[in-house]
């Protein structure tokens, strides 16, 4: 079937099975490859990725549900200058990652959360993240910078191109 | 001011921020272009005799090109176990011939075109097995009833060790044993395996996947391929995490390099998680038994372990780490008896392989939850117990009964930090309250002191290579035979050669896992990588040095001794007149300024600390929580204290973890209950507190940087002080002890039982 | 993992989407979130032939007041019931309940005619709509006809929705200002329950005690006579039959049923928590 997705602001149509999954879509078909995948069970939440404004985790998500949608992936995050979004920078100034597998994922699951509370308590960042698995960082670092990038203000909760919340 | 010491951000992340780092199923290399992908068939039963494998409907499914059982790899030599010490006769054949050993064994292997292809064509190869017996547990494979390896005639794969004489514990006042489960967990990096293989026309093979020392990887594939290793040009790419599972090689890595060969092009493979969390390497998987004896006055007078060791099915690492366990038994104590032993024993399940701490975890497990049952046992503070026994502060060496050379240390100061930073008097004083009051929600109160061995030998020698180059445009590269996945070595090698030489980090490119290009290394295991491959660079950094100052002296015709460095100049002046000397860069420009070194460490370091870990236990539900965790860990000299945090924080969560959440469940015939992570339950971010650390260095004399190993010593420290304090709340209901993981139901049946059985 | 081959269809209505239904029989199943359909069929454990894909059908997401009752369209997501000003006027629970589903991302996909539709016993959301009662509308080839809740779920993955019936809303009455709570018994915090108990206005309801989520009824009764909250909740596993599995053996599971029924039912009545 042929689907069209606008991916980081470029929009492509391209032909694909239906059951593609969107991780698989962005990553072989894309050729986006920072998004990862950690499992098989919507547990990890390194696929995630920012759909219509909202944070999914790419790997339950068919390609052919995001037709006619916008994708922004850690790829797109950074200004059209490469200047870091405020939560990349974050994650850099706190050691937020080590061996960086989760992080594609967590950053973008950090923007949803700054999206939808823009001065979170570390409780509320703790929660905000419950659905993001980490081995290396024991989640102290990634706390502090998502903390640390509200502190950027409204921009730590947008994606470059900015979307209307679906509803 | 020396930038060693100070909080300097990694140069590996703008890439990783904001492109990704490329992993091996990431990879685009023109030599992989129309790779087939790999689907490996596994078994579904844990442990039969395999009657037959018919992939004649695979081998119609769309996209199929071959389908590879254990026939056609009939020339390769079953894999031999991987130490001297262990049966012969257990050997791993690279895909079941006529037995399958736990479910997750490998039976046959799909290629095909596309990666989808695969997943559907692999689920037509029909299987017939007939089932055996399963071999659950250590008691199960002790009695030899079943066994994996008829003709090895037994289960154990080795023993350690002799019993402890009759008379051990003789004169000892008070005499406490009990029988414990160090369980085996999952290390689930995030990251699972991946390895990629294309062979050139002049014979050699290329090889990438995800591992922890390209060099160690490689000399497997050489040994189990029969292939000159020159041939083999191994490559890591970025990786996901390892924390010990990813040490050396796997056999599906050099399958995948065979099935190259075997079709003719390129061949790739990457595990999905639940093919993973049954197919690599697991962790811990000890059963133990303490017994401690001593006067009602704290003083412990013995102390003895005995583990079985559950290594799975094939013979790995996991075979070796019990006598790690039993040379730390004794751990920061004076006591003088101590006794250790062990047994290595096959079962039906996933092999056992290192996993963050690799036996010493175990060691301090056992040893401090031994302390505070006999603390319990004489109603004394379990903090008290340990003063009374803890080695006096030294700082020469100090070998123990087990024969450990300790380097130096202080593990009272230790504690008494992390008592003070808890504020262990008040929250004593608050648990008494809720005592008082019979409040539902109960604090627990643990503690753990810790000293493990770093930098043990690993089998490529205790030390490192490293060579350092310096070019005509200022920038320097390093060659290192260490292998980050996460610990920042990017950055921490070129803050060493930049404090000697001068040059910015940022100018400083580190290369490593590439075995054309670092042919010798030992990996990144056992916290060994600073204290042997960053001493490695220090040394080659003060040889560059020495290098570049007879070629200025040339140069400058001025005596070497009048040179200095010259931090700002990234270069050497003369003594007295700076400005007016030679950079390193211009002197590469007049020929090659390249030193190569090998760094060789005189001994293991010994780094320690202490944990204290506050909890509240839901005496209704049994849920317990984590509070507060505070930790003094000493390692040595910090060379970057970002780093070296971040690499104590993801021990304290796997600590946690451990002790509170996680564990690898099978049911009574072997089947895996926990292979995906909806089933297994991965620490989150909302089971952990931020951390409290406190700061302790005692510099090392066994290498240039003072540096200790700090990779390991959260999972160390954090594991035994969770599980105290979870016991810790409920000890006045009469609990002495909860296995791990201490998960709900355990501690209310734990407090049920202790009430009466109600 | 990766789902088997399926074909997708992409109805723009309700009529088309059971048309489709009705067409593939049951080869056929919905999806709407994905997020209980997908990771079966990654696992392969539910392979069909065919998708309806129901998300692009305009107008199913909405919460508005009808009456007595509060009508959410079967398409709203959780996160949209979840910040829902008009739910957390009128049947506040559901936002709360909605806002413990799994995580955020989960919460941005799924909806709750899919999580009513999937039928598992260890669900957030049917635990809450099972205790405020109410109606499943529901749609086939002859028209919409109501369910009551009660009379739903059956079973593990079964219910009274027909093959060739898509649910079009859920109805619940308005509770305004009537005491609620829901104790949800996770060893982390994004887990299915091991057991949830959700409580309001007198009714009781239990997540994973049995093949679906069930009524407390004998705590009911209990309180509906006039016991304490204490007795009540002591009675909450009577009738259950719950299942075994590594958290929780069934003794364990029947202690949590009665231990949360007290504490939803304490924090529902306005009570300070005895176990804060």
């Amino acid at each position: 079937m042929q689907i069209s997705i606008t991916v980081n602001g470029q929009q492509r149509t391209d032909e694909v099975e239906p059951r593609l999954l969107l991780a698989h879509y962005l990553r072989e078909v894309c050729g986006l490859k920072a998004t990862n995948i950690g499992c098989d069970t919507t547990s990890c939440g390194a696929c995630t990725v920012i759909v219509d404004g909202l944070s999914v985790k790419s790997c339950t998500v068919l390609a052919a549900q995001a037709d006619g949608g916008q994708v922004t992936t850690l790829e797109g995050l950074a200004g059209p200058d490469g200047e870091m979004h405020p939560v990349q920078q974050a994650f850099r100034e706190e050691h937020g990652l080590q061996c960086g597998f989760c992080t594609p994922g967590m950053v973008m699951a950090a923007v949803g959360v700054l999206a939808d509370n823009p001065d979170p308590t570390d409780r509320e960042i703790r929660e905000g993240l419950e659905g993001n698995l980490c081995r290396c960082t024991g989640y102290h670092n990634i706390v502090r910078a998502v903390r640390s990038a509200a502190q950027a203000g409204p921009a730590a909760g947008q994606v470059p191109q900015a979307q209307e919340v679906a509803r | 001011m020396s930038i060693l010491g100070t909080r300097v951000v990694r140069t590996e992340d703008p890439l990783f921020l904001t492109r990704g780092a490329t992993y091996t199923d990431d990879l685009a290399d023109d030599r992989l272009v129309g790779a087939l992908h790999a689907t490996f068939v596994r078994s579904t039963v844990a442990h039969g005799r395999l009657l037959s494998v018919d992939a004649s409907a695979a081998l119609e499914a769309p996209g199929v090109v071959a389908v590879v059982t254990a026939e056609d790899v009939a020339d390769l030599v079953p894999i031999p176990p991987p130490f001297p010490f262990v049966n012969r006769a257990m050997t791993r054949p690279w895909l079941a011939s006529d037995r399958v050993r736990f479910v997750g064994d490998p039976i046959a292997v799909v290629l095909t075109e596309e990666r989808y292809q695969g997943e559907d064509a692999a689920e037509m190869v029909a299987v017939d097995v007939d089932p055996l017996p399963a071999v659950v547990g250590t008691a199960a494979a002790a009695s030899d009833e079943v066994l994996l390896f008829p003709e090895a005639g037994t289960n154990v794969m080795a023993s350690f060790g002799q019993p402890a004489p009759a008379d051990f514990f003789d004169g000892c006042e008070v005499v406490v044993t009990q029988p414990m489960v160090n369980q085996r967990v999952a290390p689930v990096p995030l990251e699972s395996r991946a390895a990629a293989a294309a062979w050139g026309e002049d014979g050699r093979v290329t090889v990438w996947c995800t591992n922890q020392g390209a060099q160690q990887a490689r000399g497997q594939f050489g040994d189990w391929l029969k292939m000159d290793p020159d041939l083999i040009h191994l490559i890591t790419p970025d990786v996901g995490g390892g924390f010990g599972a990813k040490i050396g090689a796997d056999p599906e890595y050099a399958l995948i390099a065979w099935l190259a060969r075997h079709v003719g092009r390129p061949v790739r493979w990457a595990e999905n998680r639940s093919e993973n969390l049954i197919g690599m390497l697991h962790g811990r998987a000890q059963d133990q038994v303490v017994t401690i004896g001593g006067r009602r006055d704290g003083t412990i007078e013995a102390y003895s372990l005995v583990v079985d060791q559950d290594c799975g099915s094939y013979p790995r690492i996991g075979t070796v780490l019990p006598t790690l366990t039993m040379l730390m038994a004794s751990g920061v104590y004076g006591f003088p008896r101590v006794h250790a032993q062990a047994r290595a024993l096959a079962t039906t399940t996933t092999s056992i392989g290192a996993y963050r701490g690799a036996g010493r975890p175990e060691a301090t497990s056992a040893l401090e939850r031994a302390v505070d049952l006999f603390a319990a046992e004489i109603g004394m503070d379990p903090a008290e117990v340990r003063r009374k026994n803890l080695l006096p502060a030294f700082s020469e060496p100090h070998t123990t009964p087990m024969g450990a050379t300790y380097d130096n240390g202080d593990y009272t100061t230790a504690l008494d930090r992390a008592l003070d930073a808890a504020g262990y008097a008040e929250l004593r004083a608050e648990q008494a309250r809720r005592r008082e009051r019979g409040d539902a929600r109960q604090l627990g109160i643990g503690m753990s002191v810790y000293v493990e061995i770093t930098g043990a030998d690993n089998g490529a020698g205790t030390g490192e290579a490293a060579s350092l180059e310096v070019h005509p445009d200022g920038t320097a590269t390093v060659l290192t035979g260490t292998s980050p996945h996460g610990q920042g070595h990017a950055t921490a090698w070129a803050m060493i050669a930049s404090d000697q030489l001068g040059i910015p980090v940022e100018r400083i490119t580190v290369v490593h896992g590439d075995t054309d290009r670092v042919p010798q290394g030992g990996g990144t295991m056992g916290s060994r990588s600073l204290q042997q491959g960053g001493a490695a660079v220090h040394q080659a950094a003060g040889e560059l040095v020495e290098l570049a100052r007879q070629r200025a002296a040339e140069k400058l015709e001025v005596d070497p001794e009048d040179l200095v460095v010259d931090l700002g100049l990234a270069g050497l002046a003369v003594r007295g007149t700076p400005g007016t000397g030679v950079t390193f860069a211009e002197l590469a420009g007049d020929e090659q300024l390249l030193v190569q070194t090998h760094f060789t460490a005189a001994a293991p370091t010994f780094p320690f600390g202490a944990h204290v870990v506050v909890v509240e236990v839901d005496v209704e539900s049994g849920k317990a929580e984590v509070a507060r965790l505070i930790a003094v860990d000493d390692a040595g000299t910090i060379l970057n204290p970002l780093l070296a945090e971040g690499q104590r924080h993801g021990g304290y969560a796997q600590g946690v973890a451990q002790a509170l959440l996680e564990e690898v469940l099978y049911d009574e015939d072997g089947n895996p209950t926990t292979s995906t992570l909806a089933d297994y339950p991965f620490i989150s971010a909302t089971e952990l507190p931020s951390f409290e650390l406190v700061e302790m260095a005692t510099p090392t004399p066994m290498n240039a940087l003072g540096a200790k190993g700090i990779g390991e010593a959260g999972t160390i420290g954090a594991t035994p002080a969770v599980q105290n304090a979870v016991i810790d709340a409920v000890a006045h209901l009469g609990v002495r002890h909860i296995d791990m993981p201490t998960t709900p139901m355990r501690v209310f049946r734990a407090v049920q039982q202790a009430q009466g059985g109600n | 993992m990766i789902p088997g081959s399926f074909e997708l269809v992409r109805p723009a209505s309700v009529e088309e989407a059971v048309a489709a239904l009705v067409e593939h029989g049951d080869d056929a199943k919905v999806l709407a979130g994905g997020h209980s359909l997908l990771p079966l069929m990654k696992l392969r454990l539910a392979m069909p032939a065919v998708l309806v894909d129901i998300s692009r059908i305009p107008g199913l997401s909405y919460v508005r007041v009808e009456g007595d009752e509060v009508a959410i369209g079967a398409g709203t997501r959780h996160h949209e019931l979840e910040k829902d000003a008009v739910a957390a006027a009128e049947v506040p629970i559901l936002p709360y309940v909605a806002s413990q589903v799994g995580d955020p991302q989960v919460r941005h996909r799924g909806t709750i005619g899919g999580t009513v539709a999937h039928s598992d016993p260890a669900s957030d959301l049917p635990t809450a709509l099972l205790a405020l009662g109410g109606t499943v509308v529901v749609q086939g080839p002859s028209g919409r006809r109501d369910i009551p809740i009660t009379e739903f779920w059956l079973g593990f993955f079964e219910t009274a929705l027909a093959e060739d019936e898509l649910i079009v809303e859920i109805r619940v009455p308005r509770t305004g200002s009537a005491g609620w709570a829901y104790e949800k018994f996770t060893r982390r915090a994004n887990d299915w329950p091991i057991v949830a108990a959700a409580a309001v206005d007198g009714r009781v309801a239990l997540a994973n005690m049995a093949g679906s989520v069930v009524r407390a009824t004998a705590t009911e009764e209990a309180l509906a006579r006039g016991a304490s909250i204490a007795e009540a909740a002591a009675l909450a596993d009577q009738g259950t039959s719950p299942g075994a599995d590594m958290h929780a053996d069934q003794d364990y599971r029947r202690h949590l049923a009665r231990l949360l029924t007290r504490r939803a039912l304490e924090k529902a009545a306005g009570a300070p928590a005895a176990a804060a």
